[in-house]
């Protein structure tokens, strides 16, 4: 009974440090990325080749999730609002909710599920398949070349998808609660517009919008890479990517609020 | 074939932290040659070839490329000789997002500022080159496992190197294929001038078309020769490699503890 | 390289994403009334600003004029003072009266302004002299139990 305490905890133990020397890997592999972007600017079609594949087809999922969203807050937050008689209101909520919350982290999360791990399966199989290890005999390195332009694409596409997401929710909302519920469309827009500030709102949504892109596509492109050379290898990893990217992107949106929103209303 | 050397690898040794891989290797390879480099699975072969493109450091001794020390260049002066070297991976590792064509042409476009218009006839002579100039415009998922290798194979000479490894290049392909692809070895470095080495368990396919042999066996080199000598060498090992004879030097069974003890016999029978 | 479709959709994604950007900013903020290219700041002390917060509207007969972009509490005069960011096409007399009011019962607070009378107008930098408190909840009942003691003491 002792011995398996004592191994349980040396196990947990194991495992912390563990994982502290993967982030160190992590880190180092993330500056290495960044170092070796050059390439990535100079061939900008490799990066608006990834854009294609990360952003353009993450739209319909972030559009069509986008809009239900909306859709449910305006229904939640009118039949919460008109207890206290001001369903006019409604818009505010969902603007609100969707541009400072909502928007960047439900987008993120699609994103990491959507994206994130086709970057860390595709990146994985291609180590698996020793198409990185043929692209290093062949004297271009493999971080500039198939690493930095997805990196990249992931950091431009993940403001634009936030947007749309917000931008589909207030108008799901719109629908809902102006369409088939009837609240007056006027005070619908002009409290959403009144309330809805530029600077402290919607930069902010879209700086973490951007916070996010790079948390994310850093791990999913660091997962793929570091992922065993196998198919549970690779599998294991993109499983790796939609939780860790999950986790990160929640943890930092904590800490970013904290930041953003500290001290005004 | 007296012409100058190419590869030279002086008392080279490779370990890991646990184990020992290669313990003093010596070679010398000819510009020219089709080398073969035999041996069991796990004996070293492909670890040879990773310290030969300087992928990995060598524990001690050297390998010398083209008169230059492969693992004390830096990063960039690396990458400048690995132009000069191709390498065929066991499976062909084509780029699976780019077509037949974007893989051959893939080494011209980052190394080069050649006109679209000549790499495209560059390409195409190429993959003429392994028969496969109609095929250029496939994806690799179309291929057959023979054909992608002849296009890795297209690649690997897009920039005319002075050498390309063969990671088992005769691994899972059927007959035919596989004449194929040993005869392109053969005609391919002959007509280019290159140097090859074969990394191989194929016996019989690979002492059709070398000029020498290397077995390599526990870390050392076991036998070395030409093929004539190969064939005809009464040293055990080779004798068992060659007739793939089961038991041998090589021993049939993992190292283990007495059968009986394992199957707890001992006690029954005391 | 079949490059032109896969371009044109990369196009269409990013365009869709600036549009979406400028609705966020234009129709669903309020980045056409904020603007602080063309605005003028002023400052006034107040002797309390209860729960004033960064960014409460600053209004003049309900209408938003300008808006809080700083508090800071003065060591020399020990009150504080408000910085105010106003839209440039409205101007106020120098002699403005500047209130902290609160909208609804509990509504968040504001800043009202009442013109006076005056020709010279405030510009950038100025301080508005004539300020009144936020109105402090338990300031108002001790005032009213205090009037209530003076009357039954007058009794």
């Amino acid at each position: 009974m002792l011995k398996q305490i004592i191994s349980g905890i040396q196990n947990i133990g194991h495992r912390a440090i563990e994982s502290v020397w993967r982030l160190g890997v992590a880190s180092r592999f993330f500056i290495l990325v960044l170092l070796k972007s050059g390439t990535s600017l100079r061939r900008f079609n490799l990066v608006i080749r990834e854009l294609y594949f990360t952003g353009v087809l993450s739209l319909i999922i972030i559009v069509v999730s986008g809009l239900f969203v909306g859709m449910v807050l305006g229904l939640q937050g009118y039949e919460t609002l008109q207890k206290y008689g001001s369903e006019s209101a409604v818009g505010t909520l969902v603007a609100l909710s969707l541009v400072r919350e909502l928007g960047p982290v439900v987008a993120a999360l699609l994103f990491a599920s959507r994206a994130g791990s086709a970057i860390t399966a595709e990146i994985g199989l291609m180590k698996a398949t020793e198409q990185l290890a043929a692209m290093g005999m062949m004297a271009v390195d493999p971080i500039a070349r198939v690493v930095a332009p997805r990196f990249w694409a992931g950091v431009i596409s993940m403001p634009f998808l936030a947007a749309m997401f917000s931008v589909m929710g207030v108008f799901g909302g719109y629908l809902v609660t102006v369409l088939f519920i009837g609240v007056d469309e006027g005070s619908y827009w002009s409290q959403m517009q009144s309330a809805v500030d530029f600077r402290f709102d919607i930069l902010n949504g879209f700086i973490k919008s951007c916070f996010f892109g790079v948390a994310v596509t850093a791990i999913a492109v660091f997962e793929g890479y570091d992922a065993p050379p196998t198919a549970e290898g690779v599998s294991g990893a993109t499983t790796r990517t939609v939780v860790t990217s999950s986790l990160v992107i929640l943890g930092l949106d904590f800490i970013l609020t904290a930041f953003m929103f500290r001290g005004v209303s | 074939m007296a012409s100058e050397t190419l590869i030279e690898v002086n008392d080279l040794n490779f370990s890991y932290p646990t184990r020992a891989i290669l313990n003093g290797i010596n070679m010398s390879m000819r510009r020219g040659q089709v080398i073969a480099v035999m041996g069991g699975s796990g004996s070293g072969k492909t670890t040879l070839l990773r310290l030969i493109s300087g992928a990995i450091q060598p524990t001690s001794g050297y390998v010398k490329f083209a008169g230059e020390v492969v693992h004390e260049l830096d990063r960039d002066a690396l990458f400048k000789l690995r132009r000069k070297m191709g390498m065929l991976f066991q499976f062909g590792a084509l780029f699976t997002d780019l077509s037949v064509f974007d893989n051959v042409a893939f080494q011209m476009r980052e190394h080069t500022n050649l006109p679209e218009s000549m790499i495209r006839d560059l390409v195409l002579m190429k993959l003429h080159a392994v028969g496969l100039r109609g095929g250029h415009q496939l994806m690799p998922n179309e291929l057959s496992g023979g054909m992608a290798r002849r296009v890795a194979l297209a690649r690997s000479i897009a920039l005319d190197p002075m050498l390309i490894m063969y990671d088992e290049p005769f691994t899972g392909l059927d007959p035919i294929s596989l004449s194929v692809i040993g005869n392109l070895i053969r005609r391919l470095t002959d007509s280019l001038g290159m140097t090859s080495i074969v990394v191989t368990h194929d016996v019989h396919e690979s002492l059709k078309i070398v000029d020498y042999v290397y077995f390599i066996a526990d870390g050392v080199i076991a036998a070395e020769g030409t093929p004539q000598e190969v064939r005809e060498s009464i040293a055990p090992f080779v004798h068992q490699f060659i007739h793939g004879e089961e038991d041998g030097p090589v021993p049939f069974h993992y190292p283990a503890q007495a059968y009986r003890k394992d199957l707890n016999l001992e006690d029954i029978v005391a | 390289m079949q490059r032109t479709t896969m371009d044109l959709w990369v196009g269409v994604f990013v365009i869709t994403g600036i549009i979406a950007l400028m609705i966020l900013s234009l129709k669903v903020g309020n980045l056409n009334v904020y603007n602080p290219a063309q605005s003028y700041v002023i400052t006034g002390n107040f002797e309390n600003i209860g729960g004033l917060k960064i960014r409460a509207p600053v209004k003049s007969a309900g209408v938003v004029v300008g808006r809080v972009t700083n508090i800071q509490f003065s060591t020399e005069t020990y009150d504080a003072v408000v910085t105010m960011s106003m839209d440039g096409q409205f101007e106020f007399p120098k002699d403005t009266f500047a209130s902290i009011l609160t909208s609804g019962l509990l509504g968040e607070q504001y800043i009202g302004l009442a013109a006076g009378g005056d020709e010279v107008k405030l510009k950038e930098g100025d301080k508005i002299m004539k300020t009144n408190s936020a109105m402090v909840l338990e300031e108002l009942i001790g005032r009213f139990l205090f009037n209530k003691a003076a009357e039954d003491d007058s009794f």
